[in-house]
């Protein structure tokens, strides 16, 4: 992906694609933090990375002077997404992650009930039926890519699972989601086309199920009203879309890095194998260290901050990962502390974006962790140079080659 | 002591319910409410704290009687 050239200045100029940021970002956030607490840049596209936690805090606060309408780290060119048919049909927004107010709360609504502590607690048993599934394909033979053969598959084939869209087609979906947030980003014309192919994937199942609903989630999504009004075909469309897009990279990541810490830290994994109740804290406190979320606001009024200014149209990052690995709110940030108490991280986002589905991502998370080191409690990285990263909008771990003494699938 | 969680800043991150059930309860968009008033019991006192300090939005406060 480095075909930029190298950076000399991380406060002026910062490569959010660069490849030693992309493995180990937090480095230059320290630096930064320290020096230049909001950096600027004017590669892939230009934008503001601000590093405290404080600074987050507020930011998300400032609505609408921040607007959300344009949340990707790095944009697509608006004009050229007007005049195409699909989406001109479809839409191109993905509500309520891209609404401002007034029409952000009503969308939100719409979705928080499906995502309550208790709405997820009913996919308890799919998710952990699921893990054990994938656990099967792979223990006979000691050796997985458990990016790819195992964290992965739980989000992708839990959310396939809650919209109720086709699990055959899962690795199809999986190469939509990464062609549009993680692969093709200096590619607008890729990055448009996997687009216009998941509006096109929803558009077509949403229109059918308006025809003909069904007791599901898009139907009822669609009997919904806003404000006395059916709910708009295009917005349901967008929830779809969000839904899929927004649910699997990021826990995909989340699970990952977790793995992968304790693939290589082998006091940390036999805690995890021998101390089952550490799971809560120790799950927090992956999320805080690998935090694999960045979101991104777009400025619509002019705003002083610190000794910068944001004009109209710059593009503000929301660094939540660097937020939290701020020493001014956490102890030794950069120590990975399994049983830390104080754990007021931001993984989630913050604000009236908080992310809707963290709920699940947290029950999908618990499981692939509880159920990975009761049947697998002991395993390594078989080579970590040959770990890769992905970065930018979720940081994770896309390939991960684990070994571990091999077993019969059950009994 | 007692706890109270304020509704303006209160964004429904469940962490209050998460970590001290006895205590808190959220509703179907994430609104969280102190029970019994806020009233903690003495051996619940511990959990409320941590309540209160894993609460990213820094919604939950004591309050002195
Ligand atoms: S942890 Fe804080 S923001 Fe989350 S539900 Fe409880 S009070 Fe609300």
């Amino acid at each position: 992906m480095t075909e930029t050239p190298p950076v000399d200045n991380w406060a002026t100029d910062y490569d959010l694609f660069d490849d030693a940021y992309v493995k180990d970002p937090a480095p230059v956030w320290k630096e930064l933090r320290e020096k230049c607490p909001i950096a600027h840049t004017e590669r892939w596209g230009g934008s503001w990375l601000p590093t405290k936690y404080e600074d987050m805090q507020a930011f998300v606060r400032m609505v609408p002077e921040l607007s959300s309408r344009n949340p990707l780290v790095v944009s697509q060119p608006r004009d050229e997404q007007e005049f195409d048919p699909v989406l001109a049909e479809y839409g191109n927004s993905a509500p309520p992650i891209t609404s401002d107010p007034p029409d952000h709360i009503p969308m939100r609504r719409m979705i928080l009930p499906l995502f309550t502590p208790k709405a997820v607690e009913k996919h308890r048993v799919f998710v952990e039926a699921l893990c054990h599934e994938l656990i099967d394909g792979f223990i006979e033979k000691g050796t997985c890519d458990a990016a790819l053969d195992y964290a992965v598959y739980i989000p992708a084939k839990t959310i396939a699972h809650i919209i109720g869209v086709d699990a055959d087609r899962i690795d199809e979906f999986i190469g939509w989601v990464r062609g549009v947030l993680e692969q093709n980003v200096g590619n607008v014309d890729e990055r448009n086309r996997y687009n216009r192919i998941i509006r096109q994937f929803f558009g077509e199942l949403v229109t059918e199920r308006k025809a003909n609903p069904k007791d599901d989630l898009i139907s009822n999504l669609l009997a919904q009203e806003i404000n006395g009004s059916p709910v708009a075909k295009k917005a349901v469309v967008g929830m779809c879309n969000l839904m899929l897009v927004a649910g699997i990279d990021t826990t995909w990541s989340s699970i990952g890095s977790a793995l992968l810490h304790f693939s290589t830290h082998p006091e940390h994994r036999r805690r995890m194998a021998t101390e089952p109740d550490l799971l809560p804290s120790a799950m927090e406190e992956m999320l805080r260290v690998y935090s694999p979320v960045t979101m991104a606001r777009e400025v619509t009024e002019e705003i002083q901050t610190g000794d910068v200014t944001f004009k109209p149209g710059d593009k503000v990052l929301l660094n939540f990962p660097a937020a939290n690995r701020d020493p001014e709110v956490f102890e030794n940030p950069d120590t990975v502390d399994l049983d830390r108490e104080k754990n007021r991280h931001i993984a989630f986002g913050i604000g009236s974006h908080r992310c809707a589905g963290s709920n699940l991502a947290r029950l999908e998370m618990e499981t692939a962790l509880r159920v990975w080191f009761e049947r697998i409690p002991e395993f390594e990285c078989a080579n970590p140079a040959a770990v890769e990263w992905a970065g930018g909008q979720v940081r994770g771990p896309r390939h991960l080659p684990f070994t571990f003494p091999a077993k019969k699938v059950r009994g | 002591m007692r706890v109270k969680v304020n509704a303006d800043k209160c964004e429904g991150h469940n962490r209050c319910c998460a970590l001290a059930p006895e205590i808190f309860d959220v509703d179907d968009y994430g609104a969280a409410t102190a029970l019994n008033d806020g009233n903690v019991p003495p051996e619940l006192e511990a959990k409320a704290k941590l309540a209160v300090e894993n609460c990213p939005e820094y919604a939950i406060e004591y309050i002195k009687d």
